[in-house]
């Protein structure tokens, strides 16, 4: 019998217009994902968990196991949660529900999203669908994986120093981290909650667009949320006629972004000053310079904080001790993975009586600045636009034992999170035939500009997003 | 003190005494992963409401801070609490004493959630140490709780106690908490320094908790006095430390010793957005502050006397008395009455007209059944009428057998009235009441009493 749909090829949109049609059921659409699921995930590990039943009236969706799904094992990719059933949905979980989707399954990350390329998950690294030798990205590994490889139309990861963005880019997807504060955060795991934000992976712009309109506004169980200053519009033009995007010049000098990312990034450029932008330059001195100090000082401190609650008293595995404490110390060091452990001893130290104003503090003030530096830069140009990630995908293992390295992949996306702004990374070419991505960055809520511009460079860039080893593979 | 609110202070879950344990939990007040604290409108309210009655500046700009530790009753690892920016700055409480008002300055008032309570099961102590199992019941868990902070203005254990009361009546007047020491609702932690006399410096100083009454309050800061002399003069050294009090006892132990340093990483809550109380809310919540309990002790001591002003006051006792002086009572008659029922809770509600008859016939009916009026006198249609009717027993011929022998079956302490113990007489009223099963006249008692021990001196 012929595959009801070619999942590897399918847009969310094109799956919601089948759906509509009733060309094909939701039960159907949601089989035929599992059945890709069944025939690649043993290879890429992008699912921990899959539904098999889909409950909803609409096309299936994967959501990183950060975030909570009532009744369905929600462990962040960690063995400190193993068999943790969440009571209750995440706010997005429940708005994917209210909008109909289906939950395929819960996709890999690295441990409490604490990493760039899966491999800090207790369950095992996901693999590229490029190439399975190589890392997905990370955090979000999972979904961008899944989504590259037709295991899913579309996914919901977090991104806090860049896990939506870097994945997406290594993947060849399309993700979003939208603007701090749009997309409630309740329910989902945290890990450094000044950052975190929940966002859309998809194969296209407009995929990303439609599923952030259905995530995202005020919710009452997030007091950090606010309501969307204007409503999300899917975009159709296909020229940036009078777009002004300015590419710091602080990138030139960064030795860390690969020759071949450079091109493909320059070629994107290019493509958009055709479609009638006007490419210039802007300035994000502090940005480049402290980010990353700033985001390694910020995301721990309150990673600290927000992990010291995994005790083994109320959910999780225990280890049983003759003390309460000894408990919580054997608990927490036989569940939590070296990165955790990691952050944990970081954050605390920044946090310490005595080292607060040095470290933490210090880090606030300059977080200040950062933010400051982007509006100056966004008031002399609309978005700005950076690589995604330095490098394209790189073998497992190559950076695991080096967590400065890994910390460096998310060098271009820390400044613009620590400053809550919007980034959208688009695949925009192949270097050493891998993908690479391309983020614009916009103003707060500048979303809907991102959204028009990314659709329309999308367009001129004409990216085949499904990985070259599975092309034919499928008619 | 924990605030009475409808709901818990960052999630939905009921406040309140008896519900089964950990049925009034939810996610959030269980600290679930991803769970997200939502700041309660009415309890930031209720804490700037107090901050004015304190005399406190109400900050335009208040955070929640996170204080990070470990304990089983801490489901976060973190206490949402408030650090350097509370809501309440720098008040004062004043404490009318018979040489003027005593000012005791207030630092700080700040929101924050409590703890859950745990219940230490096996041992001998009740604490953790030596218990075979500890139980945490989180219903408890995330209740508004403000914590109120005092400069060290307090200079005995008797003001203390005094200070106390009149902030626990402040507290019940404003609505916002039961304020019940017993229940847990107003719980004191006392800090203690001593110094030489005439010294002003600040020694160190030891914390005392878990006292549950003002009068253990008193007991527990004599006792912290007395050992710190102790430790000073016998050229010890003070160390700064946490006791428990146990009342029964009289017994300071050193509480549960922390096996590490006081460093709770305060940082601002970062799933909280700053509080900015607008002008027209700290306005309106002045507006609606009633006349607080150290004005109306004053007031009151006009027409009594200190002592008396001030038990009515922070007994809840006053406007009662107020009623009833004006329904006709005698002024001075009439505290008594009410300061002596026996339950302040049954008379607080009392109707005054009723209250007046039985005011003026306290010496002409017998005890017994005054006491019993008083017992009954908030009970829907209560008449005090039938107790009028019954006399007390006046008749000094026939009480007077009864005073002689009680006299004579207490040579003790008609020894040592006469050597000055006047407040012996009270004593000697009491047995002859009792004799008589409450139906002698107590007046007539007294002075059959000191006629007769003046006599024979």
């Amino acid at each position: 019998m012929a595959p009801v749909v070619d999942t590897l090829r399918l847009t969310a949109e094109d799956a919601l217009g089948l759906v509509e049609r009733r060309e094909v059921s939701p039960a159907e659409l949601h089989g035929a994902y599992l059945e890709a699921i069944g025939e690649r995930n043993d290879e890429l590990h992008a699912y921990l968990r899959t539904v098999e039943t889909a409950e909803g009236a609409s096309i299936p969706i994967a959501l990183k196991d950060v975030i909570s799904t009532k009744g369905v094992e929600t462990t962040a990719g960690s063995k400190i949660l193993e068999g943790y059933v969440p009571v209750f949905d995440a706010t997005v979980a429940a708005r994917c529900k209210a909008a109909g989707l289906t939950l395929l399954g819960k996709t890999n990350t690295d441990e409490f999203a604490m990493g760039s390329s899966t491999e800090n998950s207790a369950w095992g690294p996901s693999r590229n669908p490029w190439d399975p030798a190589l890392v997905p990205g990370g955090s979000g590994g999972g979904n961008a994986a899944a989504v590259s490889a037709g295991l899913a139309p579309w996914g919901l990861g977090s991104d806090t120093g860049g896990s939506i963005k870097q994945p997406s880019a290594l993947c060849g997807n399309v993700g979003l981290r939208p603007t701090y504060g749009t997309v409630s955060r309740f329910g989902v795991v945290a890990f450094a909650s000044s950052l975190d934000q929940i966002g859309p992976v998809a194969k296209t712009v407009r995929d990303v667009a439609l599923l952030y309109s259905i995530i995202a506004g005020r919710d009452p169980y997030d007091s950090t949320t606010v309501e969307l200053p204007e409503p999300v519009q899917l975009p159709d033009a296909e020229r940036l006629d009078g777009l002004r995007i300015g590419v710091p010049t602080q990138i030139e000098s960064l030795e860390a972004i690969e020759p071949g990312v450079r091109a493909a990034f320059e070629q994107a450029l290019e493509l958009a000053r055709e479609l009638g932008a006007e490419v210039g330059d802007c300035d994000l001195p502090i940005s480049y310079r402290y980010g990353m100090p700033c985001y390694y000082l910020i995301a721990p401190a309150e990673a600290s904080s927000n992990l010291a609650r995994y005790d083994g008293v109320r959910f999780g595995p225990r280890t049983e001790a003759a003390t309460y404490r000894e408990m919580v110390e054997r608990t927490r060091d036989e569940g939590f993975g070296a990165e955790p452990k990691r952050r944990i001893m970081l954050g605390t130290y920044a946090l310490s009586a005595g080292y607060y104003d040095a470290f933490y503090g210090q880090a606030q003030k300059v977080r200040t600045l950062l933010i400051r530096e982007h509006r100056e830069a966004l008031a002399t140009v609309d978005v700005i636009a950076t690589p995604t990630s330095p490098t394209v995908a790189f073998p497992i293992g190559d950076k695991a034992a080096d967590p400065l390295a890994m910390y460096a992949c998310d060098l271009l996306t820390i400044p613009s999170n620590l400053a809550g702004l919007p980034g959208l990374s688009i695949p925009c070419g192949l270097s050493d035939e891998l993908p690479v991505g391309l983020q614009l960055l916009g103003p707060q809520f500048g979303e809907n500009l991102l959204f028009r511009a990314g659709h329309a460079l999308e367009r001129a860039i004409g990216f085949d997003t499904v990985p070259t080893r599975f092309r034919g593979a499928r008619t | 003190m924990q605030l009475k609110t409808r709901t818990k202070m960052f999630c939905r879950c009921p406040v309140g005494f008896g519900a089964g344990e950990n049925t009034q939990t939810c996610p959030v007040c269980l600290g679930f992963p991803g769970a997200l604290p939502v700041v309660n409108r009415a309890a930031v309210e209720w804490t700037i409401l107090l901050g004015l009655a304190l005399d406190c500046e109400i900050a335009e700009h208040a955070v929640f801070s996170r204080k990070n530790y470990f304990y089983f009753d801490n489901p976060k690892g973190y206490q949402i609490s408030q650090y350097d920016l509370p809501f309440c700055i720098g008040g004062k409480v004043l404490v009318p004493t018979a040489d003027g008002d005593r000012v005791i300055g207030i630092v700080r008032a700040h929101l924050e959630e409590d703890a859950a309570k745990t219940v230490h099961v096996g041992g001998r102590t009740g604490r953790i140490r030596g218990a075979d199992y500890s139980l945490v019941d989180f219903n408890r868990c995330g209740t508004p709780l403000v914590e109120v902070v005092t400069e060290p203005d307090i200079r005995s254990a008797e003001e203390a106690k005094r200070f106390l009361q009149l902030l626990r009546q402040t507290i019940v007047e404003l609505g916002i908490s039961d304020a019940e020491m017993e229940k847990g609702t107003l719980r004191v932690d006392a800090n203690v320094s001593v110094r030489p006399q005439g010294s002003d410096e600040l020694r160190t100083r030891t914390e005392i908790k878990n006292m549950n009454s003002f009068n253990f309050i008193a007991r527990g800061i004599e006792a912290e006095i007395e050992r710190q002399i102790g430790v000073w003069e016998s050229g010890g050294e003070v160390q700064q430390e946490t006791y428990d009090f146990d009342a029964a006892t009289g017994a300071l132990t050193p509480h549960r010793a922390k096996e590490e340093a006081d460093d709770y990483r305060y940082f601002p809550e970062p799933d909280l957005v700053p509080v900015e109380p607008p002008p027209e809310l700290v306005e309106r919540l002045r507006s609606e502050l009633p006349e607080l309990p150290a004005a109306r002790i004053r007031r009151l001591e006009a027409e009594l006397d200190l002592e008396r002003a001030t038990v009515l006051v922070t007994g809840g006792l006053d406007r009662l008395w107020q009623e009833t002086v004006a329904a006709g009572a005698e002024k001075v008659s009439a505290a008594n009455v009410i300061i002596n029922a026996p339950a302040a809770a049954a008379i607080a509600s009392a109707p005054a007209p009723e209250l007046v008859k039985l005011v003026d016939a306290r010496d002409r009916i017998p005890r017994t059944a005054f006491d019993e009026a008083l017992s009954k006198i908030s009970e829907p249609g209560f008449s005090a009428d039938p107790y009028l009717a019954q006399e007390a027993v006046s008749d000094s011929a026939e009480l007077e057998p009864i005073v002689a022998r009680i006299l004579q079956e207490n040579p003790g302490q008609v020894a040592a009235y006469r050597n000055g113990k006047e407040g012996l007489l009270g004593f000697f009223v009491g047995q002859v009441m009792k004799e008589t099963q409450g139906k002698a006249n107590p007046r007539v008692v007294s002075e059959l009493v000191k006629a007769k021990l003046s006599r024979s001196a």
